[in-house]
């Protein structure tokens, strides 16, 4: 196989190592770390964190990705499949092969949609037919079902509690430290273990959340949905660090014109309503990248890109607010005596903004960092439906919810779907945002008095 | 049983903290009691205790307190709210933060009127204009609202508020700490001539001794949560018993301490949540016996109304007059033929207020106005003046932190108005400077040792590393810091060490002369006078000039040799600091030496 | 005052000119018009004719900031620029791809817009501004604890789901409202009650919780314990002192989006089929229908900078303390 970089992929880890390092830095310095010693503390941060560690392993499980090799050609050359695929592809491969012909309910042993049948007797009936995969196993799918699902659920989840079990177990020295929610990521853990157990014991034999409009099982769309989802929220914080750091944070320390054309391009940019400045954006880049069809070999590349360029937009166009917030902070912060007592030492410019400036607003970064993630992964599903999202042929939660809500209109009605993405996207964004609160309370000293 | 009594009052913080434990207090209908003590001891908590005010998580754990006999801690708490406001009221220190914003002066009044009075609609308004003018604003302020008014008047505006339910005890938490002197004068005349016109109990808390002794009829001192002694003023002032009390006067600076140094109280005070058995202030005490440490005192009473909680002082003697301490400190002679270091010619600073649709400049905020002085080597020039006077700016001016608009700064005899870049920079050695906030002029994101050094490195980038390091422990122990505290933020240090730390950082690159911001305002009297005696120190050793700006007069009296009066943006006055403090010439300078607490209230 | 209102007024100037010369060069330069024709004409297959012929019918043909050719202030006028940017400054649209007049249109349109986003707009503040203070009055009780973890939960909720949701069971299941469409006049209720509900409901999670910060930061400020310390009940603490002060933030905001309502909700109008603006400017992306979108970004600066200026305004009205110089 040739393992394959995707910008994005590129990105992401440069992402998790800056994470790794950041971590570090924090581990290192005892003022840095006392706020997290706080968040750590606390129940709901510590189930919370783990939860986003979870989506976050697989999208960086979605993010190894390469291109598998094929049977050696007729000269005996390497030759690898043109289609581009990751770790959790190959971790899923049971269920992304598992494809049936059209939609089938969660469960469900046949498919959705009645089709003529060729009997043994070469005889023909409408009827539903049976999936090829779903409870395929089953002889008598209308009696045995239920019991078949339990036994596996049942033991999926004892499985799950004796993995839980030896963990705690392992861990349980190491967890006794005060000052941490040990409990709250002790129970977190059971409850992530025994989802993943019970699913892994019936995601082989059935379609659980059911499967789409082409057969495709949605369990595995929902779990690729994940990386598209924390990449936009991700990625897009990075592009939006650099500008609005080194913007609020000049415009608020030099006063004058730089102030005046930062606050001229913010408010500029502010102006215009933001759906539209990112759709002219998106469809800008569309037209781009209709015309230059030499910039990516395949399509995961090109879809990459365009996720890349969506983040980048989004990016540009979301600045603004941290800027703003950055500039009144350090407004505040250059008149503190200690930044006076440095200047009348004659301290430069970029020193003072480094080792005085920068680390007593750095709390505002984080904080909104941790706030706009969810915000960014809500988004991605409304501009998808205004057709500004991503690539349509890239699996996301907009897309997932973009294609089932119209069959809404069917009779009986096509759910499963849309619950899926919308019940993953829930798990996530409510997890960012109690995680973002906890991070608010300990690190904001306004918010710390009231507490 | 009428006024109010408190007894054995404990407040436990959730966490565990007893900020006040075990304190007892009466106050008669007609009298002033002072809360005397420094900050933190519990003298506010106590206050808002007695309101049933106290913050979240903080809450009353013990004890009874009761008004005209009637038990406030077993009050329901409508009945309390009914007595908040009318029978017993507050007035707080901040008058800034304290009136609601959005209210006019009337309306936050006639609430008041209407909660306690029941009157309403014209009544009320003229009531709430009668009020006014009882404490001294005119009528016509009931439609102003608080940012209208200056830092007094809100003060006023705050204490009709809390007479117009005509309460019998009045509790003022240092009421004037927030303003300036003859603001702070006015106001504690008003308040003692409302308590006597209205034959109203007053409970003052101050950590101002001078105040106290203006005020008070009776006086607690309070002590880390405890009342150490309890005594008439005549008493108490005249013959002080607990140890800390008598530390307490000698650690004050004054004119009469001129070239003796300060006595000190050593150590710090101990912290709330710390497991305390024996006495209080025995490990800071050089009377302490072991059994100090071991036994808990009991407050007793030693003579007729005097109370004490030490067992160890003689209660017989009065207090052994030290007489003069050995050394030097102060204000000590500035060596003859000594050179100037600062020259200020004509200075001014204006800043333009715009105006109109193309912000053209409509006038000039002359914060400093034509200003001329002159400072000796080993010579400290005491800059006095009220908030707003253009002290601070002057000083920054000086210092080439804001640009003049016109006049000459010579530094040693050489004009650097005009310098800029590199050789500005060369210059910023000379002349450094120390703040007033010993919380804000450290950077909570460095190490001490890094603040320290920062000048060095940016001043004196020849010396290397390791000899950065040495010049960094050699400046932090001589003003007196533990070793190790290079590593550790300032937020492990106390409001007197954080000082230290600011005043090695401006020392480390050697200057000539150093601006002193108010360097010991937002100290407690204590801690005060260890900076002061440093600052003293350092001057002898290293022939350091002081500009050192204050509105504490007993502070110049101490240790300026000369002292220049800003008012307005202008020297009003300047001179040598014992000629000018007993003999002023100006009507200004007049008026600040006699708002001075601790003289008695004026008429 | 007056000084300042048109010196607010001026700065719009420039303001709108950076959005006009930011759209001008979005869409001229960096897409050109060759590009927006062959994208509408198919890439593959189309002729320099039938770009070209594209081109006039829009009056794209012309040069994009200086007409060499032309004579005299032609130079100037006969572009591009003057006449399809700066022409927006009259509030000169011109067509849409399918012909209509946009100005036309948004005349039309921003009604139904209206429609459902102002009762939104105030049912919404009203709601949560009830729900925070209620849940301020049930301060360190269970209330307040229930209702902060639900207000978190809803904010969670994608807002695609209370639409799809809502309209699911509103309409088609219990058939309450019409699934979509819109009449005007009295009529208007039937079709609006449903997306404001939707509108309502999915705002509060975010909205009450926003307005409880602010609230509580009032709360614990000195003035608050002044009102205690007078002897005011806790109700009148609430609702004259912190509610009084909260309201400064809430309005002044408030007031700085209420231009913007013109510009409606493009997801529920569009879910809803409602003849806005909102389902107007979404059709217009679907379509890759440049002059429609380009008007609504120019109509959305417009209004947000009224915002910006109403704004300043309404904090002379609610907050004694702030003086316009």
């Amino acid at each position: 196989m040739m393992p394959v970089v995707l910008w994005t992929d590129a990105l992401i880890f440069l992402l998790v190592a800056g994470l790794a390092g950041l971590v570090a830095l924090v581990h290192r310095h005892e003022h840095l770390a006392a706020p997290w010693r706080r968040i750590a503390a606390d129940p709901v941060a510590v189930s919370a964190a783990v939860v986003l560690l979870a989506f976050t392993a697989i999208a960086v499980l979605d993010s190894l990705h390469y291109r598998p090799a094929l049977p050696p050609g007729p000269h005996g050359e390497v030759q690898y499949a043109p289609e581009v695929k990751s770790a959790l592809d190959r971790l899923l491969a049971p269920l992304a092969e598992r494809q049936e012909k059209t939609y089938s309910a969660p469960f469900a042993t046949r498919l959705y949609a009645k089709e003529v049948i060729i009997l043994a007797d070469d005889s023909t009936v409408r009827d539903y037919p049976r999936l090829q995969h779903g409870g395929a196993h089953l002889a008598a799918p209308d009696a045995g079902l239920a019991t078949d699902v339990a036994l596996r659920a049942a033991a999926g989840l004892v499985l799950a509690v004796a993995a839980w079990l030896l963990l705690v177990l392992a861990l349980r020295k190491r967890l006794r430290r005060q000052q941490f929610a040990g409990g709250a990521l002790l129970y977190t853990l059971l409850a992530l273990l025994v989802a993943a157990g019970v699913l892994a014991a019936l995601a082989p034999h059935y379609h659980v959340f059911g499967t789409d409009k082409v057969g495709q099982d949605v369990l595995y769309a929902s779990l690729k949905s994940i990386r598209t989802g924390v990449l936009i929220g991700a990625l897009t914080t990075l592009v939006t660090l650099p500008l609005a750091i080194g913007l609020g944070v000049s415009a608020g320390y030099f006063g004058g014109r730089i102030d005046d054309a930062v606050q001229y391009l913010y408010t500029t940019l502010n102006a215009i309503p933001g759906v539209l400045l990112i759709a002219a954006a998106v469809l800008l880049m569309q037209t781009q990248l209709e015309t230059h069809p030499d910039w990516f070999e395949t399509g995961a590349e090109r879809a990459d890109l365009r996720l890349l360029f969506l983040c980048l937009i989004l990016g540009m166009t979301n600045w603004t607010g941290l800027a703003r917030l950055l500039r009144g902070e350090t407004l505040k912060v250059r008149e503190l005596d200690y930044v006076v007592a440095a200047r009348a030492f004659g301290v430069s410019d970029g020193r003072i903004l480094l080792r005085h400036i920068l680390p007593n607003v750095q709390h505002i970064v984080l904080i909104s960092v941790v706030m706009d993630f969810s915000g960014l992964v809500l988004a991605e599903a409304v501009l998808s439906y205004v057709g500004v999202g991503v690539d349509p042929g890239m699996l996301s939660f907009g897309n997932m919810i973009n294609g089932a809500r119209l069959e809404l209109a069917r009779e009986p009605v096509v759910w499963w779907q849309l619950a899926a993405a919308f019940t993953f996207m829930f798990i996530l964004v409510l997890a960012a945002n109690l995680f973002a609160d906890c991070v608010r309370d300990a690190l904001d000293p306004r918010s710390r008095r009231q507490a | 049983m009428s006024g109010l009594r408190i007894d054995g009052l404990k407040v436990e913080i959730e966490a565990g903290a007893v900020p006040v434990d075990g304190v007892s207090l009466a106050i008669e209908g007609d009298e002033c009691v002072v809360l005397l003590g420094e900050s933190g001891c519990g003298k506010s908590l106590t206050a808002l205790a007695l309101m049933r005010l106290l913050p979240e998580g903080v809450r009353i754990a013990a004890g009874v307190a009761s008004l005209d006999g009637e038990d406030l801690f077993a009050l329901p708490e409508r009945r309390m709210r009914a007595l908040r406001g009318g029978r017993l009221a507050m007035i707080f220190q901040e008058p800034m933060t304290s009136l609601n914003p959005v209210l006019s002066i009337g309306q936050q009044v006639e609430e008041s009127l209407a909660a306690h009075r029941g009157l309403a609609g014209r009544a009320a308004r003229a009531e709430a204009g009668r009020l006014l003018e009882a404490v001294g604003l005119a009528a016509d302020r009931l439609d102003a609202y608080p940012s209208q008014l200056s830092g007094g008047q809100r003060q006023r505006a705050l204490i009709a508020m809390m007479l117009a339910g005509e309460p019998e005890v009045l509790i003022a938490d240092e009421p004037t700490t927030a303003l300036d002197v003859t603001v702070q004068a006015q106001i504690l005349r008003l308040l003692k001539d409302l308590q006597r016109q209205r034959g109203m109990g007053l409970l003052l808390i101050t950590h101002d001794l001078d105040v106290a002794r203006d005020m008070a009829d009776r006086v607690a001192v309070m002590y880390a949560g405890q009342i150490v002694e309890w005594a008439t003023r005549e008493r108490l002032y005249g013959a002080p018993l607990h140890p800390y009390t008598r530390r307490l006067f000698r650690v004050l600076p004054s004119a009469a301490r001129r070239g003796e140094p300060l006595e000190q109280i050593a150590g710090r005070v101990p912290a709330a949540d710390a497991a305390l058995v024996g006495c209080r202030f025995a490990e800071r005490c050089d009377l302490a016996v072991e059994a100090c440490r071991r036994e808990p005192q009991a407050l007793r009473e030693v003579a007729p109304g005097h109370w004490l909680r030490c067992g160890v002082v003689d209660v017989n003697s009065s207090q052994p007059n030290p007489g003069p301490r050995a050394g030097e400190g102060g204000a000590v002679g500035v060596p003859p033929g000594s050179a100037t270091v600062l020259e200020l010619r004509d200075l001014k600073v204006h800043f333009p207020i715009r105006k109109g649709l193309l912000r053209r400049v409509a006038g000039q905020v002359k914060a400093v106005d034509g200003v001329s002085l002159a400072i000796r080597a080993g010579e400290t020039l005491a800059l006095v003046g009220e908030s707003g006077c253009g002290k601070t700016t002057l000083a920054r001016a000086a210092l080439r932190l804001i640009e003049p608009t016109a006049g000459e700064i010579l530094l040693a005899g050489e004009a650097i108005g005009g310098l800029a870049g590199e050789a500005l920079r060369r210059r910023r050695t000379a002349m450094q400077i120390v703040f007033q906030d010993p919380f804000s002029s450290l950077n909570p994101r460095m190490r001490v040792g890094d603040i320290v050094a920062e000048g060095l490195a940016a001043l004196r980038p020849d010396i290397d590393g390791m000899a950065r390091a040495a010049r960094v422990a050699e400046l932090l122990d001589r003003v007196g810091l533990p070793r190790d505290a290079a590593g550790r933020y300032p937020h492990e240090f106390s409001g007197g060490q954080r000082q230290r730390v600011a005043i090695a950082r401006a020392l480390a690159v050697q200057p000539r002369l150093l601006v002193c911001d108010e360097p010991t305002s937002a100290l407690d009297v204590s801690v005060q006078a260890q900076i002061l005696n440093l600052l003293a120190e350092l001057q002898r050793e290293q022939g350091l000039a002081y500009l050192f700006i204050t509105h504490n007069l007993p502070v110049v009296g101490y240790l300026a040799h000369r002292v220049a009066v800003m008012y307005q943006g202008r020297i009003v006055e300047e001179g040598e600091a014992g000629a000018l403090l007993s003999a002023p010439g100006h009507e200004y300078t007049r008026m600040l030496l006699e708002s001075a607490p601790g003289r008695g209230l004026k008429g | 005052m007056t000084a300042y209102l048109l010196r607010r007024l001026l700065y719009a100037v420039p303001i709108l000119l950076g959005v006009n010369l930011l759209t001008f060069t979005l869409f001229f330069m960096v897409n050109t018009p060759d590009d927006m024709a062959r994208l509408h004409l198919g890439v593959k297959r189309v002729t320099p004719e039938a770009i070209e012929k594209w081109k006039a019918a829009r009056g794209y043909d012309r040069p994009l900031l200086v007409n060499a050719e032309a004579a005299g202030l032609g130079k100037v006028t006969e572009t591009i620029f003057y006449r399809h940017s700066l022409a927006m400054f009259a509030f000169e649209f011109g067509a849409a791809d399918d012909g209509r007049d946009i100005a036309g249109e948004i005349r039309t349109r921003m009604w139904p817009s209206l429609a459902i986003a102002l009762p939104t707009f105030v049912i919404g503040l009203m709601v949560n501004i009830t729900v925070a203070l209620i849940l301020l009055f049930f301060r360190r009780t269970y209330v307040e604890w229930s209702g902060v973890v639900a207000l978190v939960a809803m904010m969670s909720v994608s807002g695609l789901f209370y639409i799809i949701g809502g309209q699911y069971l509103f309409a088609k299941v219990w058939q309450l409202a019409p699934i979509s469409g819109y009449q005007e006049g009295i009529n208007a209720a039937r079709f609006v009650w449903l997306p404001v509900l939707i509108g309502v409901v999915g705002g509060v999670g975010a909205g009450a919780r926003w307005y409880r910060t602010l609230f509580l930061e009032e709360a614990g400020k000195d003035y608050v314990r002044t009102a205690r310390a007078k002897g005011l009940g806790e109700a009148r603490v609430l609702f004259r002192h912190i509610l009084k002060n909260g309201m400064v933030p809430i309005l002044t905001g408030a007031v700085a989006v209420f231009p913007l309502l013109f510009m409606g909700s493009l997801i529920m109008e569009s879910f809803f089929g409602i003849p806005g603006l909102g389902s107007y400017t979404i059709d217009a992306i679907n379509a890759q229908d440049f002059a429609i979108v380009r008007a609504m970004v120019f109509l959305g600066a417009v209004l947000y900078i009224a915002g910006l200026i109403l704004t300043d305004l309404s904090y002379t009205l609610v907050d004694p303390r702030v003086r316009l110089k």
